[in-house]
């Protein structure tokens, strides 16, 4: 049951504090008696550390403690809580501080405590370490080979894990039986997420109870809870109190246990319970927080002429970076391999994938994780079959669309470890398709190029038709005994109605960007039929909200909010009874609508939910066994992920003299199932869409030889910039889901997956008249022309 | 992002901070706007025992048109502050493609020149317009073309107990035109290539020619060879390209990330005679 707030275009209830400089993130924290701590990092991307001599920095005045690795010897390493499923997998995680060996730049190797932030960085600065230089190897396939560098004693050749989805045999059949194959490698550059706030983290200890509160920049409070108490620390969860505050942007970036979460507890103990602030520099953050994707494909592709695509073949060198992040082996397996069909009836794809550890940066989950690599593989696989045959590439996408009576439709690979048939809920690819090239005007193409060609420029159009998997769930599938996931994936939600007939939510999922204090409201006030204003909704703190996994995979809305509806259904459901109580009346026979109770037939004869909440709470009146107050939790594990699509154009012109690319025009149609909130939706459509864009042109984390990172500040790492892009433009379609009762998608990721590969597609096709087939991202000026500069040379 | 501890001065008069500078030593660093040094600082890259902070000094700000037609520019007017006063369009354009609206609020003129950076656009601006560096210490002023100053990356002809305390040129000649044209390195906003030039024709030929380039090299230079192909030229097309091929003549060109030697060759060819064409297109 919904009323009109549902679907609303409400303006987000968060923003105001936040426009107003009146949120509390992180670095707002203050506390009594605070210290500071500074992280000393590796300068080496491999290094034996022969010794360590901190006493110049203990010696400063106001320097609290210095500690090294040695001092945390019997802490354990950070966990690793997502294995890749069903293969052997050669974890290695990182310590909170080194012992003997670095293994990437930013490595923590010390940690200086002092009474400012400013104390703490000169001690740093003094610490002297005296390192022995080991070889370096940045790359994931190069790590793999004879004489590479070796990381860790326990992966061979640097591989922590080697992992299959698809059928071989019938794959490598139905190649070889072809009428055509286009065989390509492609890079997808390593990116770094970049949230506006960057990570850190406040220790507590409080020595009369023998407990923690750790603040923490998180995407998951309740998680980094769990791994905190039950694989670092080894003290029960009621010990640790996790408290995300505000929290700006994380894009995976924050869904991971990092060292100075328990370094500052740790640290905060130690020091008879003095907290300990530690945020992370943006140059910390670009060499020590996990980066995105950096994925070597080479790609086989397979159909026959009239269009078909028979098979796909890819094996990926996914890098991991120095150790394996919290959920590292997981992103390049289940959610890249398992979606490598996209939209397509591709009725043979066997994926390969090798997770290999490098001098660099841990990588993990970023925007898409996993998703955005499966789409830009097949999306660009498409286009290159589509030249192949000489079709256009609209049409190949369209002869090959999963057709829309095919719904609930088996891809297949998604089908794991745990046999549970996952199922694409439900889709119509082509009206999506067909209205994007409508909106880009593709027919007019020919033309449009014409014209530029006059000016010196090249102009392409490219298609990207996504498919996502979002809601990522359910536990069965995703769990140990499934696809290697640590623990379960469902979400938690409590309702409180007080007395006052005011609500107060709580959720065990949690909110850094995304409107969740927002989009939940309106879910409730629809469901119990009371106004937006009067539902509060609290979030983030491990103390006063139910448990929860967290906010990523696109998933807050279709597993958190249908927990949120479950919560109120069970609030009605005990309103109904007492109403009943109330008016002499059967539970069966009384109706719920728009927040009244009212006898069937008997319209008069009606209590609203305030009236039953103050019933509820006062207790004078309640049936035989009735507990007072209306307070429900529920949990909610869902049956199947959720799979919004939608189809992107891109329209670009490229210069001929000098390869510089011009985004000139942009339209998508993306489909989300339904909206809680249109404008929010659209926020986060138009946020993915740019990470999209950015990865294809401008972003691109660069590693020198020796382990620097030489794309180390936000000059040399290149952000997308308002200024360089175009107005998108965006409609949709709806297909509602129906694993859940709102029909809801997920929206989050959609934007990321999508645009990339529409966007490199567009040059591609820009430059197909030079012969150009494929160039890799990110397809900056000297990128482009170094390409140009080669068909020009070989001609 | 803190930098390391610095004695601080600020001196109320010229005068006062030129006795500051004398007093000086190693480790002395001026700070104006603050735009390029407190981010180094704060990088903990460049590191300051002491700064002298000019930044209040009225005697160094105003821009006045000088009797000969020319132009002085204070040392400490800000990139917004020339924007503004500026009649000449391309310098307006190039300009505004400086950092951003805060840093051309802040940033002075003089600061720039100073700092040295190799791809800033603001040298390579003063030196297609013959600009001269007024220098100011207690042993007097001296007057030094802006050609020649120009040592190297962050390395000019300053003496340690000298400050900037203007730019100064004469007047244009007449129907001289300008334009700039820049690569813009993504990230940063600095010019992989950016190029200024200013011609002026006489009787259907070129009289005078200034190309400037940077982002190229060391640091901003004149590409003399290309000024001199330039000069006496019909401006045609074919001229005008086989004047730019000349661009890096003599320069060791940069490559990085964004762009190798071989890339950033090509485009300050490309990028000069497009700037050349733009300049001519718009004289007299």
């Amino acid at each position: 049951m919904t009323t009109e707030i549902f679907g609303a275009r409400q303006k987000r209830r968060e923003d105001p504090r936040f426009i107003t400089g009146q949120g509390n993130f992180l670095d707002d924290i203050k506390l009594p008696g605070m210290t500071y701590a500074a992280v000393l990092r590796s300068p080496y991307a491999h290094a034996r550390i022969k010794s360590i001599d901190t006493a110049a920095a203990a010696a400063i005045p106001g320097v609290v403690a210095v500690y090294t690795g040695q001092d945390f010897a019997d802490v354990n390493p950070l966990p690793c809580a997502w294995a890749a499923g069903g293969v052997e997998n050669h974890l290695n995680t990182p310590r909170i501080l080194a012992i003997d060996t670095v293994r990437w730049t930013g490595d923590g190797v010390a940690m200086v405590v002092a009474e400012t932030p400013e104390l703490a960085a000169d001690a740093r600065d003094v610490i002297l370490v005296d390192y022995e230089p080991l070889p370096v190897v940045i790359d994931a396939e190069k790590a793999t080979q004879p004489g590479a560098p070796q990381l860790h004693e326990n992966a061979p050749n640097n591989i922590c894990m080697a992992w299959t989805c698809g059928e071989a045999e019938p794959t490598a059949a139905a190649i070889d039986a072809a009428e055509a194959v286009v065989r390509q490698r492609i890079i997808n550059q390593r990116l770094i997420p970049n949230p506006i706030e960057t990570r850190g983290s406040i220790g507590r200890y409080d020595p009369g109870t023998d407990e923690y509160t750790i603040w923490m920049t998180s995407q998951a409070p309740h998680v980094h809870r769990l791994l905190i108490a039950a694989f670092i620390l080894g003290v029960p969860e009621s010990k640790i109190r996790c408290i995300s505050p505000d929290v700006g942007g994380g894009f995976g970036a924050k869904i991971f246990v990092y060292s100075d979460m328990v370094l500052t507890a740790l640290a905060s103990k130690r020091l008879n319970g003095r907290p300990v602030k530690f945020v992370e520099t943006r140059l910390e953050n670009y060499v020590a927080t996990t980066h995105g994707r950096d994925h070597i494909t080479d790609i086989e592709v397979a159909g026959n002429r009239d269009g078909t695509i028979t098979a796909l073949r890819v094996k990926t060198f996914a890098n991991l970076g120095g150790y394996v992040s919290t959920i590292a082996p997981g992103i390049p397996t289940t959610l890249y391999g398992r979606m490598l069909k996209g939209p397509y009836t591709i009725n043979n794809v066997f994926c390969e994938v090798v997770g290999t550890y490098t001098n660099t940066a841990m990588v993990d989950a970023y925007r898409g994780a996993g998703r955005p690599e499966a789409t830009y593989v097949l999306e660009r696989a498409v286009d290159m079959f589509a030249d192949e045959i000489g079709m256009d590439p609209a049409e190949v996408r369209r002869k090959n669309f999963i057709p829309k009576d095919a719904f609930p439709y088996d891809p297949g690979l998604l089908t794991g470890h745990s046999g549970l048939k996952l199922m694409y809920d439900s889709g119509n690819y082509e009206p999506a398709l067909d209205r994007a090239l409508a909106m880009a005007g593709y027919a007019d193409l020919a033309a449009a190029k014409a014209e530029a060609r006059a000016r010196g420029k090249y102009l392409g159009a490219g298609i990207s038709s996504y498919i996502e998997i979002c809601g990522v769930a359910p536990s069965k599938w995703i769990g140990l005994l499934g696809e290697g996931w640590g623990a379960g994936l469902w979400e938690s939600a409590n309702i409180r109605v007080h007395l006052t007939g005011k609500v107060v939510v709580t959720s065990g999922s949690q909110n850094h960007g995304q409107g969740h204090e927002t989009t939940t409201a309106q879910i409730v006030a629809s469901e119990l039929g009371i106004p937006y204003d009067d539902v509060l909704v609290e979030h983030s703190d491990t103390s006063g909200t139910p448990f929860g996994y967290g906010s990523y995979g696109s998933r807050s809305a279709a597993v958190g909010g249908i927990a949120a509806v479950k919560a109120a259904g069970k609030i009605v459901e005990k309103a109904r009874k007492l109403v009943a109580h109330m008016l002499e009346a059967s539970p069966a026979d009384i109706e719920f609508e728009d927040g009244k109770l009212f006898v069937r037939g008997s319209p008069d004869k009606v209590k609203t939910i305030q009236e039953v909440a103050l019933a509820a709470s006062v207790g004078y009146d309640l049936p035989e066994g009735m507990e007072p107050f209306l307070d429900e939790t529920a949990y909610y594990d869902p049956p199947n992920c959720t799979y919004p699509f939608g189809t992107h154009v891109a329209i670009v012109e490229v210069d001929e003299e000098t390869g510089t690319v011009d985004l000139v025009k942009y339209v998508g149609v993306d489909d989300v199932g339904k909206k809680i909130n249109p404008m929010v939706v659209d926020g986060q459509l138009h946020g993915g869409i740019v990470q999209g864009v950015g990865q294809a042109l401008w972003e691109g984390a660069v590693y020198g030889e020796d382990g620097q990172l030489l794309s180390g500040t936000m000059l040399d790492y290149a952000l997308p910039r308002a200024s360089k892009l175009p107005h998108f433009e965006l409609e949709e379609t709806v297909t509602p889901s129906p694993v859940n009762v709102l029909g809801v998608k997920g929206a989050g990721e959609a934007g990321t997956v999508g645009s990339a590969a529409a966007v490199v597609n567009a040059v591609v096709d820009a430059l197909s008249p030079l012969g150009i087939r494929h160039i890799d991202m990110p397809l900056s000026a000297r990128n482009v022309w170094r390409a140009m500069q080669d068909k020009e040379a070989r001609a | 992002m803190i930098p390391t501890g610095f004695a601080y001065e600020r001196p109320a008069s010229l005068d006062e901070a030129l006795a500051a500078l004398a007093r000086g030593g190693a480790g002395t660093k001026v700070i104006a706007g603050g735009q390029s040094l407190l981010p180094l600082l704060k990088l903990r890259v460049a590191s300051a025992e002491r700064l002298v902070d000019i930044g209040r000094l009225t005697e160094l700000k105003g821009i006045r048109e000088l009797p000969d037609g020319g132009l002085e520019i204070g040392a400490l007017s800000t990139y917004a502050e020339v924007r503004a006063a500026t009649r000449l369009a391309f310098a307006a354009e190039a300009i505004e493609g400086i950092g951003d609206v805060q840093v051309r609020n802040r940033g002075t003129v003089g600061g720039a020149i100073a700092h040295a950076d190799p791809a800033s656009d603001l040298p390579a601006l003063a030196l297609a317009l013959d600009y001269s560096v007024v220098l100011r210490s207690p042993r007097g002023e001296r007057v030094m073309p802006l050609d020649g100053f120009l040592l190297g990356a962050f390395e000019t002809a300053i003496d340690p107990d000298e400050l900037i305390i203007a730019l100064r040129r004469g007047p244009l000649p007449d129907g001289a035109a300008g334009a700039y044209r820049k690569l813009r390195q993504p990230a940063s906003g600095f010019s992989i290539v950016g190029v200024a030039a200013v011609v002026a024709t006489s009787g259907g030929s070129i009289a005078h020619a200034r190309v400037a380039l940077t982002g190229v090299g060391e640091v901003a230079y004149r590409a003399k060879v290309v000024e001199a192909a330039l000069v006496e030229s019909d401006g045609s097309p074919a001229e005008i390209a086989a004047a730019a091929a000349h661009a890096t003549d003599g320069i060791a060109v940069r490559g990085d990330i964004h762009a190798d030697r071989e890339y950033r060759t090509k485009m300050a060819v490309v990028y000069t005679r497009r700037a050349i064409e733009a300049a001519l297109s718009r004289s007299g």
